[in-house]
């Protein structure tokens, strides 16, 4: 009589589905990943989203077009400030309103700020799901909320700014502003590097994110990617440099890119882009010219008939507003380009053939915000 | 600064080898006939000196009449672009072909369109509603809705 050994119990396995999400702490939101999985290991992932749709494409065509400014910062509530300046930018673009100086100046000063505070919440959230639980993330609220200290000042809000005004921004900055951001300029450099001394090199961060997560360039380039995302996979492509608008053409800043288009080089973009606004944000700050800081406009805005596209480099990617004016005060449509809804057209790809802790890692390292892939 | 290419520029380059494929040229913008959009498509992005690879966004209005699809497009080597257009008038089952096999980052946003404004798109490989449930009645982002 013979005794089966280990070696010749074979267990078999069969693939079998599992819903991670829509309410689960790695999805940052309500998102949904239908996932088919052989033991642990990902044979398919289908993403389910629009928990979050509130029809803001269709409201604005209900609103003037100053009105939908406060819908702006309704899309990504992380980077409300970027939001509101796409959308003034259109609005501008297709009705040919001016912008005086100061105005351009203090535009740049608060999206760059809002870049750092986005890769803040971006970086740290990622290293929580990478198993650094909260400690990073802590540490990053910590700075974050001096940011949005900030932007209390200039406008007493700390999440929907609702700031920028067709034809500059609503009010001036205090007094106490640029004391304030010198301040926090001088100290940011210092606290970027503690997160560097901590994470940089550290062995699990690199065992858990080198090589996870492969978005190749030529992939990047045809889901039409863009931002961390796409820079990450060694595509020089900012909009700021590329299709500069604004005032960024006066700016002197890096794009950072990465090489291998992992998880680890989305991390490391967004780290440098944030020394990279900061050096933005001194030059800024340097050559803030005094005068107005909102033109002259009609409270109801009547562009002419037509269309305009105007797009910006926000913190998680391109940006912009394709508006459709029939000559009313509301627009005839006002379509959103989406930065994360486009970037997660690869999730699939990217998260096939690794294991379940990797999907929560390869998801967080996009950085998606659910508000703006729903609308 | 991404330079925009003269509509009656490209217009004139692809007249040669799609002679009917144009029906107006503005500037910066290209209004297709539908049954031309994937050849055109696919001609833009592998001509070399043109090599537009990405794809900026797809969105689509409706003007009561017709359908508009509007394509933007974007070279990352030579930084320049170019609109694309194509009408559909057929507003009780509007039909357009799926530029996915192309850019496929059309893919979302053709899905977005198809669940808000009721076009199809041929040749899609999951065309399913994206951001409303399966068995919503009606496309929100037509003007007759609401």
């Amino acid at each position: 009589m013979t005794t089966k050994t280990t070696r010749e119990i074979t267990l078999p396995t069969e693939p079998f589905a599992v819903n991670i999400g829509p309410a689960h702490p790695s999805t940052h939101g309500v998102f949904r990943m239908l996932t088919t999985l052989d033991g642990e290991v990902i044979l398919n992932m289908e993403p389910i989203f629009g928990y979050l749709h509130r029809g803001i494409e269709k409201l604005a065509e209900e609103r003037t077009y100053g009105g939908c400014v406060p819908l702006t910062d309704r899309l990504d509530y992380l980077a409300s400030m970027s939001n509101n300046l796409a959308y003034v930018l259109a609005v501008e673009k297709l009705a040919g309103i001016a912008v005086p100086e100061r105005a351009e100046y203090i535009r740049v000063i608060m999206a760059e700020l809002q870049r750092i505070a986005s890769h803040l919440i971006a970086v740290g959230a990622f290293l929580n799901d990478c198993g650094a639980f909260m400690t990073p993330i802590l540490y990053m609220l910590r700075e974050r909320e001096k940011i949005l200290d900030l932007f209390d000042m200039v406008c007493g809000q700390r999440l929907t700014y609702n700031y920028m005004r067709v034809g500059g921004v609503s009010q001036d900055i205090p007094e106490e502003f640029a004391p304030a951001l010198k301040k926090f300029l001088k100290e940011m450099p210092g606290w970027i590097n503690e997160y560097e001394w901590l994470l940089k090199e550290n062995e699990i961060l690199l065992a858990r994110a080198k090589g996870v997560g492969i978005l190749t360039r030529e992939m990047a380039i045809n889901i039409s990617a863009s931002g961390p995302v796409l820079r990450a996979s060694g595509v020089e492509w900012d909009i700021r440099r590329a299709d500069p608008y604004s005032i960024y053409d006066r700016f002197e800043f890096d794009i950072p890119t990465g090489k291998a288009g992992d998880c680890y080089d989305r991390y490391r973009v967004r780290v440098e882009e944030m020394r990279q606004s900061l050096r933005i944000l001194e030059q800024a700050l340097k050559d803030l010219p005094g005068g107005e800081v909102r033109s002259e406009v009609p409270h109801l805005i009547r562009p002419p008939a037509g269309e305009a596209y105007s797009h910006i480099e926000a913190p998680r990617g391109e940006l912009g507003f394709y508006l459709v004016s029939d000559g009313s005060i509301a627009p005839y449509r006002f379509h959103v380009r989406a930065p994360t809804l486009i970037n997660l057209t690869a999730l699939n790809d990217m998260m096939r053939g690794w294991k379940v802790a990797d999907l929560i890692l390869i998801f967080g390292s996009i950085d998606i915000c659910l508000a703006e892939v729903d609308r | 600064m991404t330079t925009a290419l003269s509509g009656a520029r490209i217009a004139k380059q692809i007249g040669k080898k799609f002679p009917e494929a144009v029906i107006e040229s503005g500037a910066d913008s290209l209004l297709l006939k539908a049954e031309s959009l994937l050849e055109v498509a696919d001609y833009l992005k592998k001509t070399p000196g043109l090599d537009f690879a990405y794809l900026n966004y797809i969105t689509a209005v409706d003007y009561y009449d017709y359908f508009e699809v509007v394509y933007q497009l974007a070279s990352i080597q030579h930084n320049h672009g170019l609109v694309l257009k194509v009408r559909c008038y057929d507003r009780q089952n509007p039909t357009l072909p799926s530029v996915v096999g192309i850019w496929r980052g059309a893919d979302f946003q053709e899905r977005e369109i198809y669940d808000l404004l009721g076009i199809s798109f041929e040749g899609h490989p999951n065309l399913r509603r994206i951001v409303l449930w399966e068995g919503f009645e009606g496309y929100p982002l037509r003007k007759e809705f609401l």
